[in-house]
């Protein structure tokens, strides 16, 4: 009969699943882990409050808030796009990989432009399209939509994998708890380091990938570019 | 008071405590100024939210761990009903943001990698930790952008911090709630129990089985699941612990890459609709999958080197 006690974890992976309120999946896992495990509603509560208490380190993204928004509101994503911009000779695989060293030396610091929304969509895909017209070239839009696809996955690359080089980051802080309750207590700093060559594959993978495959994109749909291979 | 005056205690510790002080003062702060807000629907939730979960940031150390109990499950009930909700804003224009970058120029980047440089100039000289360190770095970048700007008044800091922590919502107390879910696991025993299942399935006391299972879990749970931080509570406690950590493998490796490992599956599903789904309908793509097809291949390549570099240096 201790099977019974996977029943919270079970109401986990199906609650997400199913995208079902993310509070109210965990809190109902809680409280039936809880009564299964024979903790009680006293115990669910003492651990509960201990716990959440003991995490508060987590909460430290609401403090780097208030710089945040009034970093925006003095230029900040009016700088990256300035500095984007000096990029010359452009192909929309050099943007995209520009695009990708950026955002990955910042989101180190944790520092973000607004992702897809706030600087894929305005500053990199006119870029990326403008690179081909101005090699006199009509984008072709089978294109144009690959280039949304790498652009988007290089934003997620990037950051989701230099994000953890942040010292009080979100990622490693869950780490730390999560090894902290079974007994394993670890430095932030320690964790920050052994994620800089996964960061750094993680971003040159992806410049490399994106690059190469543009670079046949443009090769299939634009006729200047096939003549360059002819010649060369 | 005679935390602070506790000679015993460590200055580490004790700034930390200030830190989440001011912490709960801005999230109370979030919780007033929506409660006073007409133009918020929902004033009354709203409020109770915010400043119940202020009230724990900032004095949870005092308060009995019962009780602190008692106001996470009163902050989970407004959030649950949706009835947590943004109230006025006032975010900033292009023009404003452009003229302050006519004025400021490049210079904006000092302010703002301040933090980072900060927490890594803490972790490793000093002995207060990387958290201290951050709540430096936000000063400095504070006084900064005030000298860069006569604009940028003490209010104008705090009404930004709101307008930000109301776009998060609710979602901003989740990484505590899925520690604390941890936390619950760990005390029902519910690590044991998946421990003695898949220790029928997997052999004890092979490392590199161990690790392949671990990392390859967490990119399958995330997938499931469309979310790295829920997968790596459960998939420590069942698999990591038991299996790899239990044998002397290090934590700090081990814990980590297993979190990344996550992220690989989170670059391939669905299921993590904000990364991958999202974009499509912002970038108007014709392909629903375009985003994840583009990602498949770096993530295959990331999740065989992470597993190589776990076992390398376990």
């Amino acid at each position: 009969m201790e099977l019974i006690k996977l029943l919270g974890i079970l109401i986990v992976i199906i609650g997400f699943a199913l995208k079902k309120d993310s509070i109210l999946i965990i809190l109902c896992a809680a409280i039936v882990t809880a009564l299964v495990g024979g903790l009680g509603i006293t115990g669910l509560l003492n651990t509960l409050g201990t716990s959440f208490v003991a995490n508060r380190a987590m909460a430290i993204f609401i403090l780097i808030m208030f710089v945040t928004g009034t970093l925006e509101r003095n230029g900040l994503k009016d700088a990256a796009a300035s500095l984007i911009e000096k990029i010359k000779g452009a192909s929309p695989g050099k943007v995209i990989g520009a695009y990708g060293i950026m955002r990955g030396i910042f989101g180190a610091f944790n520092v973000s432009f607004g992702g897809v929304a706030g600087f894929v969509r305005p500053i990199i895909m006119p870029m990326a399209a403008g690179s081909i017209e101005a090699k006199g070239e009509k984008v072709n839009e089978d294109h144009l939509d690959e280039i949304k696809g790498m652009a988007s996955g290089m934003e997620n690359i990037a950051w989701f994998f230099c994000q953890v080089l942040f010292v009080g980051g979100a990622g490693g802080l869950l780490v730390q708890s999560t090894l902290a309750s079974l007994g394993y207590h670890v430095e932030l700093i320690d964790l920050v380091k052994v994620e800089i060559p996964v960061a750094i594959v993680a971003v040159s993978v992806a410049i490399v990938y994106y690059y190469l495959k543009d670079k046949k994109l443009c090769k299939k749909y634009y006729s200047k570019d096939r003549k360059e291979e002819e010649t060369a | 008071m005679t935390f602070f005056m506790n000679s015993e205690i460590m200055i580490g510790a004790k700034l930390l405590e200030v830190i989440y002080i001011i912490i709960g003062l801005i999230t109370i702060y979030t919780g007033v100024k929506n409660g006073r807000d007409e133009e918020n629907p929902s004033r009354m939730g709203t409020a109770i939210f915010w400043c119940s979960l202020g009230i724990v940031i900032a004095f949870g150390r005092w308060i009995p761990p019962m009780f602190n109990g008692v106001l996470i499950i009163t902050m989970t009930i407004p959030s649950i009903m949706q009835k947590v909700k943004i109230g006025k804003q006032n975010p900033p224009t292009q023009e404003e943001s452009k003229a302050a970058f006519d004025k400021i120029g490049m210079k904006i980047f000092i302010p703002a990698l301040a933090i980072g440089i900060c927490a890594i100039i803490f972790a490793v000289f000093t002995t207060m930790g990387a958290l201290v360190g951050v709540g430096a770095g936000i000063l400095v970048s504070t006084i900064l952008l005030m000298m860069f700007s006569s604009n940028n008044t003490p209010q104008v800091f705090l009404k930004d911090s709101e307008r930000l922590l109301s776009s998060v919502g609710p979602l901003s107390m989740l990484p505590m709630l899925l520690a604390s879910l941890g936390a619950v696991f760990a005390a029902a025993g519910v690590g044991q129990v998946i421990a003695s299942i898949v220790g029928n399935i997997i052999p004890q006391g092979n490392v590199n089985v161990g690790i392949i299972v671990y990392a390859l879990g967490m990119m399958l749970f995330t997938m499931i699941m469309g979310n790295a931080f829920a997968a790596i509570t459960v998939m420590t406690v069942g698999i990591g612990a038991p299996f790899v950590l239990a044998y002397g493998a290090d934590p700090v490796v081990i814990g980590m890459l297993a979190l990344t490992s996550g992220y690989c599956g989170t670059l391939c599903t669905p299921m993590a609709a904000n990364f991958n789904i999202v974009p499509v309908a912002m970038l108007d793509m014709k392909d629903r999958m375009g985003v994840i097809k583009n990602q498949v291949i770096p993530a295959l390549i990331l999740i065989t080197f992470q597993i190589t570099y776990m076992i390398m240096f376990k």
